[in-house]
């Protein structure tokens, strides 16, 4: 495995990908999973969606956008989504929810018409649907490259504020802290991430790499900072299996990355299990 | 002579066209233990509301430490402690350590990391609240009293001037009412913190306060708790309506509603 990698330069520009995605989707993952804001991760991946389809159209139709990464109009429809979430939910301030599925269900119909402009399904989209590890170009990596020093440096820069605004949304506005502008700025982070990781997990799966490996770290953690540690840890080992695996059974690289988290997930809730049935048994 | 701490001049508040508060004044002055009393929706919640800045007056203003709140800076400076249950995230994954550190982050400063003694300072404010030993644990393993003495911890550890809470023993079992309420007053006597304060407990805080606000859209009384018993019968069903009575102790003055 290891000559493949560094013989092959996709090969070498999904497993870097994919390393630098398995810190920073899970890292972004336990604020996401905390704040309850798990569905606006899904619904910012269905708007990457639109924005890569309307992209695949039009690299086929105006000749001078042939050349496009598809990942460009796929961030920038990422990132308008999130503001528009933002400003749906202070539209309707006593349904704030309802500005998910409708943000979802947009990003799932400009995608449809996209898709059809286009003229079905190409495997190119397929690969932004569920990820790929033979498509991931140099120019793919530097961008997730990008996209990972802003994710470090804003939980770096604004670590206590997220996690004040995190535990307790109204202690943090209460006690002067930025709390809007730091949630403005945390959506725009969250679009970006996800729009990075898609070349790898997928579009449609993207949300459970920042979702599961956090679930799955909440249940063993002991402190918030351990929580974040174990989320990177388990998002790694399910980004480096799922990857190896896609690659020997060329397979879609987002399900077999998925697949391994959940099966993190299920041992781990088997561990708690045992070990809490055995410290009752000790206890009686 | 010093401004007061709190200043409230003249200040309305409408929601939904139903007037919430209706031009109450009233002035909080350091070292005081104030207990704003008044029945379900007499605009409790929504006054302290006010106080801190999460919501805006439709008239009037508030001054803090003399400063019109809308440029007050030193928010770190006023501890708020709100009902357990309508605020924080029980199942959060947090040591009480790190809940309490979070009390400094304003302190500390946007681009600024948590100071070095963080450890230090988080030990010495739950040791105000007698929470040492339960620095490790997870907040989330903790009952509702020990959550609230933690979220008090959390507003100490940046040492502010005045304490505002907003019905913190809400949640918290009978027994320990009482115990709650004497660390109250024992940070408000030992460490001149000024403590504004939204209850239900009338007849447990009481005996610790020295001042009380009975509110009811408007002000009806503002001053000295014992001078709570100079309210006419008149004023008194004004503000809590008719099942209020007034209880005379044969030991002091005190006057409980």
């Amino acid at each position: 495995m290891l000559d493949a990698i560094l013989s092959y330069e996709f090969l070498q520009n999904a497993f870097a990908s994919g390393l630098i995605i398995g810190v920073i989707a899970p890292l972004l993952g336990v604020f996401i999973v905390v704040r309850r804001l798990s569905l606006i991760a899904d619904a910012l991946s269905h708007v990457t969606l639109a924005g890569i389809a309307g992209s695949l159209y039009l690299s086929q139709s105006v000749g001078a956008l042939a050349l496009l990464n598809p990942l460009y109009l796929g961030i920038a429809s990422s990132v308008m989504g999130s503001m528009l979430i933002e400003r749906l939910r202070s539209v309707y301030k006593h349904y704030e929810e309802l500005a998910i599925p409708i943000i979802l269900s947009a990003g799932i119909g400009f995608g449809a018409i996209f898709i059809s402009l286009a003229e079905g399904f190409s495997s190119d989209l397929f690969g932004y649907l569920f990820g790929t590890v033979s498509a991931v170009s140099r120019q793919d990596l530097f961008i997730v490259a990008g996209i990972a020093v802003i994710v470090l440096a804003f939980i770096r820069i604004f670590f206590k504020e997220l996690f004040v605004l995190s535990f307790d949304d109204e202690y943090a506005r209460a006690s002067g802290l930025p709390a809007k502008w730091i949630h403005f700025l945390f959506m725009i982070v969250t679009a970006l991430v996800i729009a990075g990781s898609m070349r790898i997990v997928g579009i449609l799966l993207v949300s459970s790499l920042m979702t599961i490996p956090v679930a799955t770290a909440m249940r063993v953690a002991k402190s918030f900072k351990q929580t974040i540690w174990l989320s990177i840890l388990f998002g790694e080992i399910s980004v480096l299996t799922g990857l190896v695996t896609a690659f020997y059974f060329d397979l879609a690289p987002g399900g077999t990355i998925v697949v391994t988290s959940i099966a993190i997930l299920l041992v781990i809730l088997a561990y708690r299990k045992i070990s809490l049935s055995k410290k009752r048994g000790a206890a009686a | 002579m010093a401004a007061p701490l709190i200043n409230i001049k003249e200040v309305s508040y409408e929601y939904e066209q139903t007037k919430a508060l209706d031009h109450i004044s009233m002035a909080v002055e350091e070292g005081d233990f104030l207990a704003i009393l008044g029945p379900n929706g007499s605009g409790k919640s929504t006054l302290l509301k006010i106080m801190l800045g999460l919501i805006r007056p439709s008239e009037g203003s508030v001054e803090l430490f003399g400063i019109d709140s809308r440029q007050f800076k030193h928010r770190e400076w006023i501890g708020y402690v709100s009902q357990k249950s309508n605020s924080f995230n029980s199942a959060f994954p947090a040591t009480v350590q790190e809940v309490v550190a979070g009390g400094l982050a304003k302190k500390a400063g946007l681009f600024h990391k948590l100071p070095r003694n963080t450890a230090q300072q988080v030990e010495e404010a739950l040791d105000a609240v007698g929470m040492k030993s339960f620095k490790n644990r997870s907040i989330s393993e903790l009952s509702g009293g020990q959550q609230q003495r933690v979220f008090i911890a959390r507003a100490l550890v940046a040492k502010p001037k005045v304490l505002i809470l907003d019905e913190p023993t809400v949640g918290i079992d009978v027994q320990n009412v009482q115990a709650f309420y004497d660390m109250l007053a024992a940070l408000n006597r030992e460490r001149n913190i000024t403590l504004v304060l939204v209850t239900h407990d009338v007849d447990t805080v009481t005996d610790r306060i020295s001042h009380v606000a009975c509110l009811n859209q408007t002000i009806h009384f503002h001053g000295f708790k014992d001078q709570l018993h100079m309210m006419s019968d008149e004023e008194r069903e004004a503000w809590y309506g008719h099942s209020v009575r007034k209880i005379h102790h044969t030991e002091g003055s005190h006057t409980h509603a």
